[in-house]
């Protein structure tokens, strides 16, 4: 190898690299959005329609401050290092105005972290973690998404009127299903202290054995179950919990079961009788979910998951800071964002200025079978603001900034 | 029971993958996947067949069985027969790349949505066993796995077919001596272990939903298994796989136990329980509970050349580059000295997996426990024992040290597949600690807040100061190479006996050879920490190892360069390939494979045959 070929090679890489920067649109706002499109991609397909969709109708009625809405998109593999780097990638070549989106916990926290640190704006659309805007919350970053402890505090109180005593808990072994549990061992407790916690199973996410597990459940003999599974977890321990018997005679409470991305699969097995939080779209009839129903319909021709709602509203969110600050200012958008209300397909959210957190709430209802498909029942509408923790409680755990 | 149930689907995966390991010693990442399209292909098939129907169901299965081995026949025709001259790792490099592509193919065909596969006609009841409802599926797979045993063993014990791949097996320089054709007989035996991969998937159907992430799920169950089994050992398999399923029904049937006061969670334990019986079986027994020493590789790989020490010229070279390097700063974009970076980082990470690789002759599926653990040494010296980070970033190589301190101790007594198998059991091991202390590490979300000092907060400074490190600590494990440290240990990769013999003790060279590059991987994930922000148990995962691997492959492993070549590109690739395209995974897979098919030494080996070919710079080393 001469000197005059590795230099010829190390001035190609150096031009490549140059190449790749490209110049600005100045009629054009530029808003970054990151999410783990392969990694969860039920979740995240219809995700992408719900924020394609709410781009489009936002340019359509004139854009934001005279200027047409863009959101640059990349994948961050559902991993934390590529995310941070992929952040700062948005932030100074695409030099976007903030940042959207995120799913896993750790990328979200990751993200949160840049955020905090380099002074952008962040709107986690789905990461769950109660972390990101209570125990490790910062001044640039906010939630979206209804968080663990929301959604447990939830079904609660449907899963405190049966007054069982015995309970068995299954989670995956990971912070969303460890976090679950702890706020459901709270809050149950609090409600009806004598209760008990015959048993609990903490499978690996995504590998549990399932027949193993329902047995094991099985001979601890509950009243009630408590389970956070989703996706091929939850499904596995359907059919097998089912082909044992195990939930004859025992209620079940299942976060998040009543999403499409994770009921629909279930088919004719859906589990009746079950407490979820979800959404059930083919019954909402409210004004602002119609149009958004039957403008993604129109769209992609699909029927919406939630996923859909959330990317959705995720712009929705985006445009509504933008619009309420009138500029483009950082300082002015964070300024902006705290009370920042707006309208979304489930009502009007709400970003607590207390905790950065909106009042996104969910869907709480039991699982039917029509035409041989798991549909929700008996349900309503939980506001977020009412499951939301204490002014006091917030101030004890969000760092001082 | 359910244990049995779940051995006979993780057999038939792990005896695929067993059989094809045996003769051809390609380590099939890809298997995973093969098992993967089991799954789906028998969805498709068995609701095209009819799911109400006996024949409908079996028949699907049993032909999406054939149809995953055609895939097998396809993949080994058209890639790997390329590749069998190619050094033994490099083909890992291949079949890292198919996993990539078969990924995508199949979220393309079958959309993202998880697919539900109907129960199996005519057995979708449990019977009474016990007091317990049993369903009658499982008992069917419980049958299924020893009927599969048994075929297997016919046919190679009682056709001449199987003798022949027995004794390929065992040694197959000489079965080719013979005039046997190699090439018909891997292609047979390739299509075998697909078959069985996706069998295996196809019987798991009405227990597995058909989603994604099956392919890794599996492919790391099936390594436990063949390596636990011993390799190239179908009756190992068997065993091994009992072991391991009944195993995790153990532990959730056991569930909370409490000792001495502390309870502790064995259904929590199913996280690592697999990776802790290898540990355990390979330190005890190194080559599994059935396997035998590998047969001794005779004339099919030259012996690798000696490396002449670095001269004048390549010096020169080395400090352009950094100058360039330096230059940088005042001319590119922000980005690109973050991307720079992460390159600066993985170069040196992948520097130090060589060391142990080439020049050490130790192969390692589990260096990112080193990476790791110097990513949360420093990060926990910076938030837990608040030092400042410029001391909290010494923690980073004394983590990684220590960790491949203790785990080098076991390591460097087993060899080949067997010694990287070890490795990836102690960094799953490891990383199942980190994972679920939550309250220690933040559990699986990690750490955050892990920025720089004021005065590296500057990228351009950062950027200078990592770039240092970086350079220096490569400089430095480069010089060891050439030292008498470095000589010994290659003495050790070349002929440990011979080594023996004149007073080398090869053992202790490669347990300090080991810790050292664990302590430079240690730095290497400081650096990474303080880069991002923030870690999570990814940094010490399954695929940060596989991705070392695939940076020192690509660049070449008889090359010092090679590992700096390999992590400049693949970090560039992936970052380039991610951003532009959709199905960027499959891009960067048939990428991968491109420049597997066109430069087997990898780009560095390859560069460098092309200047020993003209002639010129003979006697360097690049």
């Amino acid at each position: 190898m001469n000197r005059r070929s590795w230099l010829k090679l190390s001035a190609a890489f150096g031009a490549a690299m140059f190449a790749m920067s490209g110049a600005q649109a100045q009629d054009t706002i530029k808003i970054g959005e990151m999410n783990s499109y392969k990694n969860f991609a039920a979740f995240l397909e219809p995700y992408k329609k719900g924020w394609e969709l709410a781009v489009e109708q936002v340019n359509a009625s004139g854009g934001l401050l005279g200027k047409k809405l863009e959101i640059v998109s990349r994948d961050d593999n559902g991993n934390p290092g590529d995310a941070v780097r992929i952040a700062e990638e948005l932030v100074t070549r695409e030099k976007v105005s903030f940042l959207i989106g995120t799913f896993p916990s750790n990328v979200g926290l990751a993200v949160a972290s840049f955020a905090k640190e380099k002074k952008v704006l962040f709107i986690a659309a789905e990461p769950l973690t109660d972390k990101i805007v209570w125990d490790q919350g910062n001044k640039y970053t906010f939630r979206l998404r209804a968080s663990t402890y929301m959604q447990t505090a939830m079904l609660v109180p449907e899963a405190a009127k049966l007054k069982k005593k015995r309970w068995a808990i299954v989670y995956p072994n990971y912070e969303y299903g460890q976090s679950a549990t702890a706020a459901f061992k709270q809050l149950i407790k609090a409600a009806q202290p004598d209760v008990e916690f015959v048993i609990e199973q903490a499978p690996p996410l995504g590998k549990i054995e399932a027949g193993a597990v329902a047995d094991a459940i099985a001979a601890a003999k509950p009243d009630a179950i408590f389970s956070s599974l989703f996706g091929a977890d939850l499904a596995k321990f359907v059919r097998e919990g089912q082909t044992r018997d195990l939930f004859k005679g025992v209620e079940v409470f299942n976060l998040l079961a009543g999403e499409p991305e994770y009921l629909d699969p279930l088919k004719d097995e859906s589990p009746v009788g079950w407490w979820v939080t979800g959404y059930p779209w083919y019954a909402i009839t409210t004004p602002e979910h119609k149009a958004f129903a039957e403008a993604y319909q129109k769209r992609f021709n699909d029927y919406p998951r939630l996923g859909s709602i959330v990317g959705y509203a995720t712009v929705q969110s985006a445009a509504a800071v933008i619009k309420k600050a009138g500029t483009l200012d950082t300082e002015k958008l964070v300024t902006a964002m705290k009370g920042l209300t707006h309208s979304t397909p489930l009502g009007n959210i709400t970003y607590r200025p207390q905790d950065n957190q909106s009042t996104m709430g969910a869907y709480v209802g039991k699982i039917g079978l029509k035409d041989g498909k798991g549909v929700m029942t008996d349900w309503y509408y939980a506001d977020g603001a009412k499951f939301l923790p204490s002014d006091a409680d917030v101030a004890k755990m969000r760092p001082a900034e | 029971m359910n244990g049995l149930a779940g051995a006979s689907s993780l057999f038939l995966v792990a005896a695929g993958l067993s059989i094809i390991f045996g003769v051809s010693r390609i380590v099939n990442f890809a298997h995973g996947s093969l098992y993967m399209l089991g799954v789906y292909l028998a969805y498709t098939l068995v609701e095209l067949f009819g799911r109400s129907s006996i024949f409908g169901f079996w028949g699907g299965v049993l032909m999406a069985a054939l149809c995953v081995g055609l895939i097998g026949v396809v993949i080994e025709i058209v890639v790997l027969r390329r590749i069998y001259r190619a050094p033994e790792l490099f083909q890992l490099l291949a079949t890292f790349a198919l996993v990539l592509v078969i990924k995508d193919a199949a979220l393309y065909i079958w959309g993202a949505e998880d697919l539900v596969g109907p129960r199996a006609a005519g057995l979708r009841g449990a019977v009474e066993i016990l007091g317990k409802r049993f369903p009658q599926y499982d008992l069917v797979l419980i049958a299924i796995g020893p009927v599969v045993l048994g075929l297997l063993w016919l046919l190679m014990n009682r056709t001449r077919w199987g003798t022949l791949v027995r004794a390929a097996t065992q040694d197959r320089e000489m079965v080719g001596a013979l005039g046997v054709n190699q090439s018909g007989l891997f292609t047979g035996v390739f299509f075998l272990g697909a078959f069985l991969a996706g069998l295996g998937g196809a019987v798991q159907l009405p227990r597995e939903p058909a989603q994604l992430m099956l392919d890794i799920t599996v492919i790391s169950d099936a390594f436990v298994v063949v390596v636990v089994g011993g390799m190239g050992s179908i009756g190992g398999a068997f065993l091994a796989a009992l072991l391991i399923a009944q195993a995790k029904a153990f532990c959730i049937g056991i569930g909370d136990v409490s000792i001495f006061g502390t309870v502790f969670s064995f259904s929590k334990f199913t996280l690592v329980v697999e990776f802790v019986i290898m540990a355990v079986v390979l330190v005890v027994r190194p080559w599994g509970l059935l396997g035998k020493q590998q047969g001794v590789q005779r004339g099919a790989f030259m012996v690798e050349p000696p490396l002449y020490p670095l001269n004048q010229t390549f010096w020169i070279v080395v400090l352009a580059i950094v100058v360039l390097l330096g230059l940088i700063p005042f001319g590119g974009d922000n980005y690109l000295l973050v991307l720079l970076i992460d390159i600066a980082v993985f170069a040196l990470f992948a520097v130090t997996l060589h060391f142990l690789m080439g020049p050490s002759g130790m192969v390692s599926f589990g260096h990112a426990a080193y990476f790791g653990l110097g990513c949360y040494g420093a990060a926990l010296a910076l938030l837990k024992l608040k030092l400042p980070m410029e001391l909290a970033l010494f923690a980073a190589p004394l983590a990684g040290g220590l960790g491949a301190l203790v785990f080098g101790w076991f390591c460097v007594r087993l060899s080949g597949v067997y010694l990287a198998m070890l490795t990836l059991a102690f960094a799953q091991i490891a990383w199942s600690v980190i994972y679920q202390w939550d309250a220690f590490t933040g559990g699986s979300n990690g750490l955050i807040g892990l920025w720089p000092s004021e005065w590296l907060k500057s990228r351009a400074v950062f950027y200078a100061f990592a770039l240092v490190l970086c350079v220096g600590s490569i400089l430095f494990l480069w010089r060891v190479v050439h030292a008498p440290f470095g000589y010994a240990l290659r003495a050790g990769r070349d002929s440990a006996l011979r080594a023996d013999a004149i007073g080398i003790n090869v053992r202790r060279f490669q347990w300090f050879g080991f810790t050292l590059s664990g302590a430079f991987a240690g730095l290497a994930g400081g650096l990474f920490a303080f880069s991002k922000g923030s870690i999570s148990p990814e940094t010490l995962a399954v695929p940060r190892s596989v991705d070392g691997l695939v940076m020192v492959l690509l660049g070449g492993v008889q090359t010092l360069t090679g590992p700096v070549a390999g992590a400049a590109l693949f970090t560039w690739l992936q970052d380039s390939i991610a951003r532009n395209t959709e199905y960027w995974r499959a891009i960067l897979g048939l990428t991968i494979l491109v420049i597997v098919l066109a430069f087997p030494q990898g780009i560095a080996g390859f560069l460098k045959q092309m200047s020993a070919r003209t002639g010129l710079m003979r006697r360097e080393a690049v």
